[in-house]
């Protein structure tokens, strides 16, 4: 225990985007808030608490802002926050290495908070580019203390958190003059304070840059990006996958023994149920998401994703979106809750209702396994990787032909224009990379998954046992041969409503059900031994891209719409596109 | 000489003198710093010629070309 906490301080932090609040509100609250090289990365508020002797800071993390009067919904979170002005200092951060973007805002803000901090953050870019900030000049037109900081490293936090306690304790400051012009007033300032050595720092990274986002090579480099990192994370997650399950086998036999005395429908319940369920589940989802998520984040990090938007905006520009919506489809490749979350970055509320029903038709990681292990039915590693590949081109295919759809005809959306920033390039924090990406998303994920898997597991085994599950499978049955599955595999996609990581487990034990057969390898053997034909398989993978999002992703939507029409409408839209083809492909085959 | 900013090819810069899009995106781009009298700079243009990287306070910012036609500049 720390001395007693006598005074407590509401900070708010605001700036625009991408000047790394969420990494100085981490490195002072030790929370582990997700950060991201692209603007837009936090959407949320978030709140904690920072100790400095006798005195608490509650900080606020606010997503960024360009302006007070910002039009997207994330924006308008950070004004409506500064005018409640229930904080005692609010700390404007800005980016050291372009000061006078970041100086609009920051006038706008100092007109309205009374006690304020500036905070000049990413000192450690701007001078690798050059770039020196007379700190003593600003503080002095700004009227308020100037702090120098590089969150990354750590540096200037002890001088902020002074700062702020300073600023807090004195009595309000003389609002700023409104300025004529906060465009023209920055200008000024930023001429008045910034130096640059005139050397052109950046050669190498505008060189990439062009190459990366160039008409030749662009699209190409795209799409072989989002393959390698496919085909890694299905050729990587194989092996441990195996050894995951063998591991958890032989601790099945370890358990069995053990619970030889208690009732056999004890031991199947806890066994056989909750335990080969939830087995099954962390084998199939763990090494795929320890693979996918950290190459996503390096991306992420670098800040590959605002260039993959500028790729791909064209494209859904003629679906009636724009090249945000790309951006919330790749975050919906690993979860689709967290895509739908961040189509708030979207600014016409039209185009984002249309991401928000549609973000579901790109698979998440949690539909990977069941993708691999089918893909792996008919091909080779490689093969099933490039059937993987295919599915997540082919759910992008189905978001972006429904949003046109939606677009053109329900949502009557007006075209709108796309205006995004691109930041620099920044060289990717490996360590940071593998912690936020492992311990943050992967475990925080997994546990999720166990959460439902366990009680599943449960419930699966009762009706197993009871017998209930081939009843109720038999009487799917008709429907799921009509859409080319079987009434098993259609169980097993209602099943799991909660987490799409069920699906395979699910059918697994549906499928082996007469025999109660617990833990095992999820093999294709095991698959084609039940019975399983490759025109079922294809079927099956069709209907994993396209039906009801996960329960997660459905009350997401929910809370980010606040209709239940639309979230019905997002359950219902892809549902209804894989029970047409599906249908179509039983006709056919 | 007055030209359409979708005229700037990469490497061009001129300076903003009008800017006669949308109310929604002037207001953003006004956020932005992007007013007339404001440096701007192409940096590449994207697939199609349809999106555009543009330069101005040292920040980069896609844009549409078929929205760059309502910005007047003068090279």
């Amino acid at each position: 225990m720390g001395p007693l906490i006598t005074r407590r301080i509401q900070v708010a932090f605001v700036g625009c985007p991408n000047v790394g609040k969420s990494t100085l509100f981490n490195a002072l609250t030790g929370m582990r808030q997700h950060t991201g090289n692209w603007p837009g990365k936090t959407v949320g508020m978030a709140q904690g608490r920072h100790r400095r002797g006798n005195t608490e800071l509650v900080i606020t993390d606010l997503p960024g802002t360009y302006s007070l009067q910002g039009a997207s919904q994330d924006e308008q979170v950070a004004a409506r926050y500064i005018a409640r002005e229930d904080w005692d200092c609010v700390v404007v951060v800005c980016d050291a290495s372009c000061l006078e973007r970041s100086l609009i805002l920051a006038l706008q803000v100092l007109e309205k908070a009374k006690r304020a901090v500036v905070c000049l953050n990413l000192m450690d870019e701007a001078k690798r580019r050059g770039i020196w900030v007379n700190q003593r000049s600003l503080s002095q037109q700004l009227g308020t203390p100037v702090v120098c900081t590089a969150g990354d490293n750590r540096q200037g936090l002890e001088e902020l958190t002074q700062a702020i306690c300073t600023a807090a304790s004195q009595p309000e400051r003389e609002p700023l003059p409104r300025w004529e012009n906060p465009v023209f007033a920055a200008e000024e300032m930023a001429k008045d304070c910034v130096k640059k050595d005139g050397k052109d720092h950046d050669f190498w990274r505008r060189k990439i840059d062009q190459l990366l986002v160039s008409r030749r090579f662009g699209g190409g480099l795209l799409c072989l990006t989002l393959f390698i990192i496919v085909w890694l994370t299905v050729w990587g997650a194989n092996y441990p996958s195996e050894l995951l399950q063998r591991g958890f086998d032989s601790l099945y036999g370890v358990l069995h023994g053990w619970l030889a005395p208690a009732p056999t429908w004890f031991s199947g319940l806890l066994l056989d149920g909750v335990y080969a369920t939830c087995t099954r589940v962390a084998a199939v989802m763990l090494p795929p998401m320890a693979i996918f998520f950290p190459l996503f984040t390096l991306l992420e990090d670098v800040g590959y994703l605002p260039r993959m938007a500028f790729l791909l905006d064209p494209a859904m520009a003629r679906c009636g979106g724009c090249g945000k919506q790309a951006l919330t489809l790749c975050m919906g490749l690993g979860c689709n809750a967290v895509g739908v979350m961040g189509c708030r970055i979207i600014e016409s509320p039209r185009e984002r209702t249309a991401a928000m029903l549609t973000n579901a038709f790109v698979p998440c990681n949690g539909r990977f396994p069941t993708l691999i292990v089918l893909g792996s039915l008919f091909f080779s590693q490689a093969g099933a990787a490039l059937a993987v590949a295919a599915c997540v081109a082919l759910g992008v295919v189905g978001a972006m032909a429904v949003s046109g759809v939606l677009n053109r005809t329900v949502l009557r959306a007006q075209p709108s224009s796309f205006l995004m920033e691109m930041p620099p390039f920044r060289r990717p924090r490996l360590g940071k990379i593998l912690v936020r990406s492992l311990a943050d998303r992967t475990i925080f994920i997994t546990g999720r998954a166990m959460k439902v898997a366990a009680p599943a597991g449960a419930l699966l085994w009762l009706l197993s046992y009871t017998g209930l599950l081939t009843a109720i499978a038999g009487w799917l049955n008709p429907l799921g041969l009509a859409l080319g599955m079987n009434g098993i595999i259609l169980l097993g996609f209602i099943l799991a409503l909660p987490a799409n990581e069920l699906t395979i487990p699910v059918i697994l034990m549906g499928l082996s059900g007469s025999t109660l057969q617990a833990a095992g390898e999820v093999s294709p053997g095991l698959l084609l031994s039940a019975g399983l034909t490759w025109q079922m398989a294809l079927c099956t993978m069709v209907f994993t891209l396209y039906h009801w999002p996960c329960a997660t992703t459905l009350m997401t939507i929910y809370r980010e719409s606040g209709s239940i029409k639309k979230t019905a409408a997002a359950g219902i839209l892809p549902t209804a596109v894989g029970v047409t083809l599906c249908f179509l492909l039983n006709l056919l085959l | 000489m007055e030209r359409r900013l979708d005229g700037l090819r990469p490497g061009d810069s001129a300076v903003v003198k009008a800017v006669n899009t949308n109310a929604h995106l002037r207001r953003r781009l006004q956020d932005f710093g992007f007013v007339p009298g404001t440096l701007v700079s192409c940096r590449y243009l994207g697939p199609g010629r349809k999106v555009a990287a543009l330069e101005f306070r040292d920040t980069v910012v896609a844009m549409r070309t078929e929205d760059l036609r309502d910005i007047r500049v003068v090279c």
